[in-house]
């Protein structure tokens, strides 16, 4: 097996780049390093169905940046959604911290592990990768779920299961609250400026 | 109740759109030049008068810490303004409603605060998490610099002010002003010693203020109306209106805006629907998101929610994250899991809070079981004072004040587990485990 090729933005990228570095003054371009490991992560996302971040990756964000290739390293370990190791085509990232855990994350902990999904680990088809993360601040919406880019909210274990087989199907199940409410508005409707939803 | 005509967040839960267009009826961009007229003393003034205190957890007065920004910045040495938008409290989540639903407001308030402070441009520092609420707030600042609100000659004021979006990635001690600094230089988060202050030295060795979401986006509001509006509010020392977020075992969780100081049982009667099994199946509260310690049912039912009345009460406001827990919980393991958060976020820069938080973790996880000597507590309760005031920045503090807060109240349930697993398994003596 060959080694994969060295990570190199694309072409479309590398115009989001310039975008990037213009919002630091001259000489400051290594604050950029965060948003070009986003960008870079995004990329590999796009290429290879998985988002995360292969060494030369971090070695060429470090490289454009003129930063040492350790300081990359560090910043890309030490910062939790940078994967360094691939991940499945969903990232499913549960919180599993208390606000969530009193409304019954453990439910779907189970709904995930009923369909085969275990912390810390990728399903033999590539398709998932379960983690159990700290809050994700939508304690309002417990538990909740982080699917890719997207949060899925009042679940329970009907409900995460459901959307993970419809994502197994190849369909998008709509983000947001499962149970029909809008955004964090109690459930029924506000108790607030009732005039302005009428 | 707070009146619906003194609420500010209008659009907290979006049912309207976010979008300028929609921004501009509700209020918000509506001849912003006539208080940017007001000039940086007389606005610093104002939001001084209002009372207004840091909605981010600490409590610092907002108009005071804009007072400590240097009045004759030079080119070379800018001020600037970071607006902490990395929201990872556990319970907090009132800043996501108002980026992704009442960006322009939030907008709006940083460029009047980066006027008063004098500030050269922000950085908005926005949790990695949040990454559609992070493109909604990029929409919303490209809308704004599109009809000339910010970028050159902010507002036709002859004031040029940029605002950039900057996201993080997924660290909690990322909210701590100067690990945020730090993150936005390109480094780890790891908290800088104080002094000097970033008023002084921060952002690229420049002065800078960073001022939480919710603290910003009511600036406009309190130039509108008057620091007597908002300071009628509430009571002194604890003015205005407050994002409440409610999570935990009440029948309705939600986000609401309300008077600062609103009894605990008003709150979650009239927004959420009670409390889960009723007010006799309360149990405990963690009013002000998971660093400050838990309340007991009978302390918090009539208990004003505001700064000083919590901390009466030998706990904390905090952002306001109120979480309930009702008599099915397992009031053990629900600190645990809040040990086992600090243990994951600490930075590891300081001895005390990298060792600590793990070593409590472990013990915690022991009390949840029974699996402990009775001594054990003490000497638990023992290790949380050496962490808490020793370390660089408050994670320490976070990480053992619920702990404190758990066994100055509940000393007796832990104690029954411990005897009830004594008596009836032999106990290991433990063994000692490597630091993480």
């Amino acid at each position: 097996m060959s080694a994969p090729p060295p990570f190199r933005f694309s072409a479309r990228n590398e115009a989001e780049v310039q975008r990037i570095l213009a919002r630091y003054p001259e000489g400051r371009q290594a604050s950029a390093i965060l948003p070009l490991l986003w960008l870079a992560q995004y990329q590999m996302r796009e290429e290879t169905g998985s988002a995360w971040l292969p060494r030369s990756a971090i070695e060429h964000v470090a490289d454009r940046l003129g930063v040492p290739r350790i300081r990359a390293l560090e910043v890309a370990t030490f910062y939790t959604m940078f994967n360094l190791k691939p991940v499945g085509r969903f990232h499913v990232q549960v919180c599993g911290t208390t606000p969530c855990w009193l409304r019954g994350s453990d439910e779907v902990f189970r709904a995930c592990l009923v369909r085969g999904l275990r912390k810390g680990e990728t399903t033999p088809d590539g398709l998932f990768t379960l983690s159990e993360v700290e809050c994700l601040g939508a304690c309002a919406n417990a538990p909740v779920a982080q699917i890719n880019d997207d949060t899925y909210e009042d679940l329970d274990f009907v409900a995460m299961g459901r959307i993970l087989d419809e994502l197994a199907a190849g369909r998008t199940p709509p983000p947001g609250s499962q149970i029909g409410r809008q955004a964090s508005c109690p459930d029924g409707g506000p108790t607030t400026l009732k005039d302005l939803v009428a | 109740m707070l009146a619906d005509l003194d609420r500010i967040f209008t659009n907290l839960y979006g049912f309207r759109p976010w979008r300028l267009e929609a921004a501009r009826a509700r209020g918000d961009w509506v001849d912003t030049r006539a208080l940017l007229d007001l000039g940086p003393d007389r606005i610093v003034e104002i939001v001084k008068d209002s009372g207004l205190r840091g909605r981010g957890g600490a409590g610092f007065p907002t108009g005071t810490k804009w007072g400590f920004m240097p009045k004759n910045p030079t080119p070379e040495r800018p001020n600037f303004l970071i607006v902490n938008a990395d929201e990872s409290e556990p319970g907090s989540c009132k800043d996501r409603e108002i980026i992704r639903h009442e960006p322009h407001k939030l907008l709006e308030g940083t460029l009047l605060a980066g006027f008063a402070i004098r500030a050269r441009a922000a950085y908005i520092y926005i949790r990695g998490e949040y990454v559609r609420e992070a493109q909604v707030l990029e929409q919303a600042v490209a809308e704004a610099y599109a009809a000339g609100l910010l970028g050159r000659n902010a507002c036709g004021s002859g004031f040029d002010f940029d605002v950039f979006v900057h996201r993080g990635a997924g660290a909690y001690i990322c909210g701590e002003e100067s690990a945020l600094i730090e993150s936005l230089e390109g480094k780890k988060g790891q908290p800088r010693l104080k002094p000097p202050f970033p008023a002084n030295v921060g952002l690229w060795g420049c002065p800078t203020t960073v001022n939480n979401v919710e603290s910003i986006a009511v600036v406009p509001a309190i130039l509108r109306r008057g620091a007597d509006w908002f300071a009628s509010i509430g009571r002194p020392g604890n003015t205005g209106t407050k994002l409440f977020q409610i999570s935990g075992h009440v029948n309705r969780p939600c986000v609401v805006e309300e008077a600062m100081g609103i009894p605990f049982r008003q709150l979650i009667e009239e927004h959420c629907g009670g409390v889960r099994g009723g007010w006799g199946n309360l149990l405990a509260v963690i009013p002000g998101g998971s660093s400050v310690p838990l309340v007991p049912a009978h302390e918090i039912i009539d208990a004003p929610l505001d700064f000083d009345s919590l901390k009466a009460l030998k706990s904390g406001l905090g952002t306001a994250a109120v979480i309930v827990m009702d008599r099915s919980t397992d009031i053990v393991k629900a600190i645990a899991r809040i040990s086992y958060f600090y243990k994951h976020e600490s930075c590891g820069q300081c001895t005390p809070c990298r060792e600590g938080t793990g070593w409590m973790w472990r013990v915690m996880e022991r009390l949840v079981t029974g699996d402990a000597e009775p001594h054990e507590i003490d000497l638990l309760l023992e290790v949380t004072t050496q962490v808490e005031g020793h370390t660089i920045c408050a994670l320490g503090d976070a990480a053992a004040w619920p702990i404190q807060g758990l066994i100055r109240h509940f000393r007796p349930e832990i104690e029954r587990r411990i005897a009830r697993r004594r008596g009836f398994v032999s106990v290991p003596e433990a063994l000692p485990q490597a630091a993480e």
